[in-house]
């Protein structure tokens, strides 16, 4: 029979409409490529976007003029002098305020320098501009100012300092910081493992070393797998009706004679937290206890080992890296959500450090929030400033998991 | 050679007879307590959930015809129509969706058939880390970036805050989420199919869209249902960008508040516990909730039903 | 639990068959293992020997559907009765598998763990040297008793799991094709390892190497599917090892061991 008596395309036909297939193939794979092209760009397009907002000029005015408080220049007063200057010079119901969140004897220099610019000789932002817009048409922006802006000053401003860090909020852009925020994460977070990782893990443990394939645990697990997909504020919701309101007595702190605090505090937005991660620690231990090779086991109940002691002794040790490493990410997970303490409630305004558990709260994420709903754009560099500090927590939590996912590995 | 051995009395006596260990069962019922708290969790939500959701509809304002027939939501003042919020969230999340379904496919299909090695290792980390960004971060971007890029491309008619910007962003965020299911579910054809399309002197494209791609249907299906409960359970981009009053509309250029997003907005002002606001926001949350269950339950089941056995 | 004789028998099996769920894996087996000798249980693979040989410690207790009926007697007693601690049941009969399984940690304590758990109270470096010299280890390991035992090689680190097995002092030890995953010369002195090992202690293997078999043991168990169309194993014939071999009674043991089959 002849080969070339059948219904198949040959010789040159054959040979031009393979290569328009190889060049669909080909078209094709750039366009797959190109999805990956656009990941990549809308990353760099948002940290380019946040960066941008952190840095830049500012033109801002002192509202009263510094010599109507002091002969010397600001920087050339003493912390005593700055004292003196505050005390003398703010409202006696302004001066007490101050003094009861915090004495102001105990205050440093640097506090009390920043406390005279913001109360006394208040500042004025009129107007900042973005990294880009400051690098790039710096002269331009320098003559509007000049013609605008006569009494201003003109300086290239880093909203991201090292005294952001420190500095509690503040109504007054320029003299707010994250410190509050921080401090009320780190409460918060440490409040939520508390609860979620031995719970977790002691789920994760009964599910995979204890639990029959009966129906109830079929129930469980499918239940577990179902809560790590439930709204963010779907637990706000349950955190709100809960902890704030119906454990009152117990989140409140009034159980234990705490008289001036609701039921919105720093232990409600932990255990709310909590509740929303315990889905992910519990899956994440499966996963690790699963991992741990049954030959171990074996070898343990072969000598006369309990469930426990092989558990104890053999899985945990084995598994542990791989729960370390879920606790890292539900910590980063933790921290990012905002969502949830919103609605628990999250203070508004808040300057002065939580002293405990029952203490109001805010949190990272919240203050971003804030301040980017704010209509002023000063609001808008110091929130990009507080996504740069979240960012590289972030980024460090994740790497020290990666750290400890290697080096870890069992050294035997 | 056992009498060189330890004699036996420096064991524990060996006794066959059974024994009661009490701290095994103190340890074992602990553990048990653990599991089935997250029973209780599910329980509690749908407990608070719904008494408060029955509070709110056993209110006499408050009628289903209200409810599902009028648009306007505004229940201070007695306007309960809930669909200006429905179609605030069904568009925002349908253009997350658009947006990250096609890109997320695409990515995974480069990464799990064209990728090499070292090209994966290089381009899955950007993933990750898209993953890993909070989505305040994202709200940020969709208000002070995404916004104006819209404008400055449509011109007027886009307002400050609006539901492409915040749909747009949506998408991006949930981008690696379809991208890793779809490529786990990709990675799990065996390569057994792949080489028989091969040998037929199939090229890889056609290998891909004709023989791997249908193989996976299942998990890509998962993964975009898995999508779409992200979306609409989504909240602070939308808070941020998407608008802030529940507005009925279907210009996504305009501002428009989704269920989620108002949620956000009521519970952080004044709210005392026994108004129409609070008992409302429950049932809106309720709703939530339960669209999200069906989506991720029917995602386990598209899983299971619709899975190509390759033996 | 005393007796008034020293039984002669190690184990007994009475019409002893194995479940999982509604699969019968092995069917009514009737045997008598002596003490201080060396039975294999040989056969062609999937008829129930790893079934049969982890009923006598219960190791199968651990898949959930496992059930038996019958009786496996030690000591006249029923391993499976229903006052009986399956624990201390696998504290008295140790077991060694096919692919060594020592503990991710030292070689010292891959022996003093077991000793630890079963209450033991006595000095531990003698236990533990004591126990590498019973399993033929101590020269080559003792000085370096606090190297991870994954740095031994695969002979070493199965001879260092009978150690461990030992040092609890069981009166059986269970082999499960202790060397098919070793090379020959550990092989070899894992079955020197077995002669001397049964001067003190009861010992039962496993193995689809008949050669193995016919060196090391003394008593054989052939094992196979009951009858054709089957997919139960049981024992179908059990005698001293030189006369399985040689003047084997069932025409299947001939076929098999003379390798017409399996």
């Amino acid at each position: 029979m002849n080969p070339t008596d059948n219904h198949y395309p040959s010789g040159e036909f054959f040979r031009k409409s393979l290569n328009i297939r190889y060049r669909i193939a080909s078209i094709w794979q750039g366009i797959f490529f190109s999805a990956l092209l656009i990941a990549m760009l809308s990353l760099a397009a948002l940290l380019y976007n946040v960066v941008d907002g952190a840095f830049g000029y500012v033109a801002f005015e002192y509202k009263n003029d510094p010599a109507e408080f002091t002969a010397k220049p600001l920087n050339d007063l003493s912390r005593q002098e700055l004292l003196d200057l505050l005390k003398n010079k703010l409202s006696s119901g302004a001066y007490k305020k101050l003094d009861n969140e915090k004495p102001m004897g105990s205050r440093s220099k640097s506090v009390l320098y920043t406390l005279v610019l913001e109360r006394l000789i208040q500042i004025d932002t009129k107007q900042n501009w973005s990294m880009t817009d400051s690098i790039l048409r710096g002269s331009e922006i320098k003559a509007e100012v000049a013609q605008k802006y006569p009494k201003a000053k003109l300086e290239f401003r880093s909203w991201l300092t090292p005294v952001f860090l420190t500095t509690p909020m503040s109504s007054k852009a320029e003299f707010a910081g994250v410190r509050t925020a921080i401090l009320g994460s780190l409460w918060m977070v440490g409040i939520a493992i508390l609860f979620a990782l031995p719970i977790g893990t002691g789920a994760a443990i009964y599910l995979q070393e204890y639990a029959t394939k009966n129906f109830l645990n079929r129930i469980i697990q499918t239940n577990i797998n179902n809560l790590a997909g439930v709204p963010s504020i779907v637990y706000g919701m349950l955190g709100l009706a809960i902890f704030v309101r119906a454990f009152e007595p117990f989140t409140s702190g009034s159980m234990f004679g705490i008289t001036d605090s609701n039921g919105r505090t720093i232990l409600s937005a932990g255990l709310t937290m909590g509740v929303l991660v315990l889905p992910l620690i519990i899956i994440n231990g499966q996963e690790a206890i699963k991992a741990v090779p049954d030959s171990l086991r074996q070898a343990a109940y072969g000598l006369g080992a309990t469930r426990w002691q092989t558990i104890w002794h053999h899985v945990l040790p084995n598994a542990l890296p791989g729960i370390l490493t879920g606790s890292i990410l539900a910590v980063s997970r933790a921290i990012g959500e905002t969502a949830p303490l919103i609605v628990v409630g999250a203070s508004t305004f808040i300057s002065i450090d939580p002293s405990g558990p029952f203490s109001k709260f805010t949190a990272l994420p919240i203050q971003i929030y804030q301040w980017t709903t704010r209509a002023q754009s000063e609001f808008h560099s110091i929130a990009a400033s507080a996504i740069i500090v979240l960012l590289v927590l972030l980024l460090t939590l994740n790497a020290t998991a990666v750290i400890i996912r290697n080096r870890v590995q069992r050294k035997y | 050679m056992k009498n060189t051995l330890m004699e036996n009395k420096n064991f524990r006596p060996l006794d066959l007879k059974k024994k009661i260990r009490p701290g095994e069962s103190v340890i074992q019922s602990l553990l048990f307590i653990s599991g089935v708290l997250s029973i209780f969790i599910t329980v509690a939500i749908v407990y608070e959930l719904g008494k408060e959701a029955l509070l709110f509809f056993n209110n006499p304002d408050v009628t289903l015809a209200k409810f599902l027939g009028t648009t306007r939501w505004q229940p201070g003042i007695g306007l309960f129509g809930i669909w200006p919020l429905v179609t605030s969230t069904l568009i925002t999340s349908a253009i997350a969706i658009f947006v990250s379904l096609p890109l997320g496919l695409a990515a995974a299909l480069f990464l799990s058939e064209y990728a090499t090695l070292k090209a994966r290792s290089a381009l899955k980390p950007i993933l990750e880390v898209l993953a890993g960004i909070p989505t305040v971060v994202y709200g940020y971007f969709a208000l002070l970036f995404m916004t104006p890029l819209l404008q400055s491309i449509f011109g007027e008619g886009v307002e400050v805050y609006n539901m492409a910007s915040a749909g747009i962003v949506m998408g991006i965020m949930i981008l690696p989420l379809i991208a890793s299911m779809s490529e786990d579910a990709l990675s799990a054809v065996p390569r057994s199919l792949r080489e028989a399309a091969y040998a037929m002197g199939a090229t890889k494209f056609e290998t891909s869209m004709q023989v791997v791609l249908p193989a996976s249907l299942s998990g890509v299906g998962a993964a975009l249902i898995i999508g779409i409960s992200r979306a609409v359970g989504e909240t602070m981009i939308v808070a941020i960008a998407a608008g802030s009053g529940p507005n009925f509309t279907f210009n996504p250029f305009k501002a428009a508040e989704t269920m989620t997003g108002h949620i956000a907005r009521i519970s952080g002002g004044d709210l005392s516990y026994n108004s129409i606001d609070y008992t409302s926001l429950f049932a809106v949350a309720l709703m939530l909730f339960l669209v999200t269950l069906v989506l991720n339950l029917v995602s386990q089941v598209v899983v299971e039903r619709f899975r190509e056995k390759y033996e | 639990m005393q007796n008034n004789e020293t039984p002669q028998y190690a184990i007994e099996t009475k019409d002893l068959s194995i479940f999982y769920g509604a699969f019968k894996a092995v069917n009514e087996v009737n045997m008598k293992l002596e003490k201080q000798k060396v039975t294999a249980i040989i056969g062609p693979s999937g008829c129930g020997k790893s079934t049969l040989l982890r009923s006598i410690n219960r190791m199968n207790d651990f898949v959930p559907s496992s059930y038996v009926t019958g009786e496996l007697l030690m000591h006249g007693q029923n391993l499976y009765g229903s006052n009986i601690d399956p624990v201390e049941v696998r504290r008295s009969i140790g077991m060694v598998f096919q692919k060594p399984n020592p503990f991710p940690k030292s070689i010292f304590e891959n022996i003093a763990w077991g000793a630890r758990i079963n209450g033991f109270k006595g000095n531990m470096d003698e236990l533990v040297e004591q126990s590498l010299r019973a399993a033929a280890l101590w020269e080559e390991v003792k000085d370096v008793l606090k190297k991870s035992a994954y740095e031994l090689s695969g002979g070493q680190q199965q001879r260092l799991c009978i150690a461990r097995t030992i040092a609890i002092q069981p009166e059986i030890i269970l082999m499960d094709e202790p060397a098919s995953a070793l090379d020959p010369i550990s092989t070899l002195r894992i079955e020197e390892l077995m002669q001397e090992l049964k001067k003190n202690y009861t010992i039962i293997i496993v193995t689809h190497n008949m050669q193995q078999a016919a060196r090391v043991s003394d008593y054989t168990a052939m094992m196979m599917l009951d009858k054709e169309g089957s997919r139960s194993g049981t024992v179908i014939e059990f005698s001293e090892t030189k006369k399985i071999f040689t003047n084997p009674k069932d025409k299947r043991t001939e076929d098999y061991v003379t390798g017409r089959f399996g």
